[in-house]
């Protein structure tokens, strides 16, 4: 039998995709799309972060912003594990296009195939792609 | 019914077309609009490509964003649906989720 | 249907906006809720009140203003990226100790929870951008 107080009403829990295709820095969608998944995860929803395309240059490791005066908003992703948001998945193709290997990325991701990103993505209540 | 995908890019300046037809599971729908009306026409360098993604995903094109563009229903590529606002709010509808591939 | 739209794109430089204000007309002529607007990213700017655009141009803040009072639309600005952009309300405007206000009667500030909270009650988030 459940305690009463594990009766309380919980708010609904949807599935939240954030795809994120763009490189960081030079447009502000990487940083404020972040924003919004930490968001999210404070809202208690079951957020997954989908890196493709040019966007997994966002957790490319060793990003140095020194000299173009903005901020390195890159140990932020490492920092999402705090927030419970722990699926993070980069699709495969992308890498490779790009010379990429897992260990070039600055944070634990699953690297997929895009058939298994698609299956993912179905399986979504909302994407939002930034 | 599965995914509605919504592409705005024009196919000769971004890849966006692409990266949607190769994550679009069969059965889904790709809603072509804006600049992204340009992939849904006959005789481009991209017209094979969307021809070919045909067998498993249906494709729309936003009409009025055609016309815009000067361009007309005869130089779609056979198969491509055309649908009004009215028709793209029956089809956010009718798909289970929305993906906008910007 | 329940509607959430996210615009992320600014006025008269995307047809991100002026799609999506399109789509809202379409859905609520066809009976759905539109039940919120989100404007983020340089989206916020369509809630500028100093815009003047030509005579014979469509006039983007105005029209949803409209819209969103003969349709019972909660508008949204969100707040952190309106402030970077140089969009306040009378309030912020005070607390910031800046000279004027410029966000439009019609339109409220807020945070990336009102983004959430649509897409947890809505049956379709769609996102409209760049």
């Amino acid at each position: 039998m459940s305690e009463p107080w594990e009766d309380e009403v919980e708010g609904p829990v949807k599935k939240f995709m954030f795809v994120n295709r763009k490189s960081p820095y030079g447009t502000v969608y990487a940083l404020e799309s972040l924003e919004v998944v930490l968001i999210t995860a404070a809202f208690d929803q079951d957020v997954s972060l989908v890196f493709s395309d040019d966007g997994v240059y966002q957790i490319k490791k060793g990003q140095n912003t020194d000299g173009i005066g903005m901020k390195n908003f890159s140990p932020t992703y490492r920092a999402l594990e705090g927030y419970d948001v722990e699926k993070l998945y980069v699709d495969k193709e992308s890498l490779e296009e790009r010379g990429l290997t897992e260990d070039d990325l600055l944070v634990d991701v699953e690297v997929l195939s895009r058939a298994e990103l698609a299956d993912l993505m179905d399986d979504q209540d909302v994407v939002l792609s930034f | 019914m599965a995914m509605l995908h919504t592409v705005n890019k024009s196919p000769f300046e971004r890849n966006t077309l692409d990266s949607c037809i190769s994550m679009a599971k069969s059965g889904s729908s790709i809603l072509l609009i804006e600049d992204g009306i340009f992939g849904a026409l006959k005789g481009t360098s991209a017209t094979d490509k969307v021809s070919s993604a045909m067998s498993n995903v249906t494709f729309y094109v936003l009409g009025p964003d055609l016309n815009a563009r000067g361009m007309t229903e005869e130089q779609l590529i056979d198969g491509i649906k055309v649908v009004d606002y009215e028709g793209f709010v029956d089809l956010t509808a009718e798909h289970e989720n929305v993906q906008a591939w910007l | 249907m329940k509607y959430g739209l996210l615009i992320n794109e600014g006025p008269y430089q995307h047809q991100a906006v002026d799609s999506a204000y399109q789509f809202a007309k379409a859905a609520i002529a066809k009976g759905h809720e539109v039940f919120r607007v989100f404007f983020y990213h340089d989206g916020v700017n369509n809630a500028t009140d100093f815009a003047v655009p030509p005579q014979d141009d469509r006039n983007i803040t105005e029209n949803w203003i409209k819209l969103a009072e003969e349709n019972n639309i909660d508008m949204v600005v969100c707040i952190a990226a309106a402030q970077r952009r140089g969009l306040l309300d009378a309030n912020e405007a005070e607390r910031q100790g800046k000279r004027g206000d410029n966000i439009a009667p019609g339109y409220r500030i807020s945070g990336l929870g009102q983004l959430v909270e649509a897409g947890i009650e809505c049956d379709r988030l769609l996102t409209f951008g760049d």
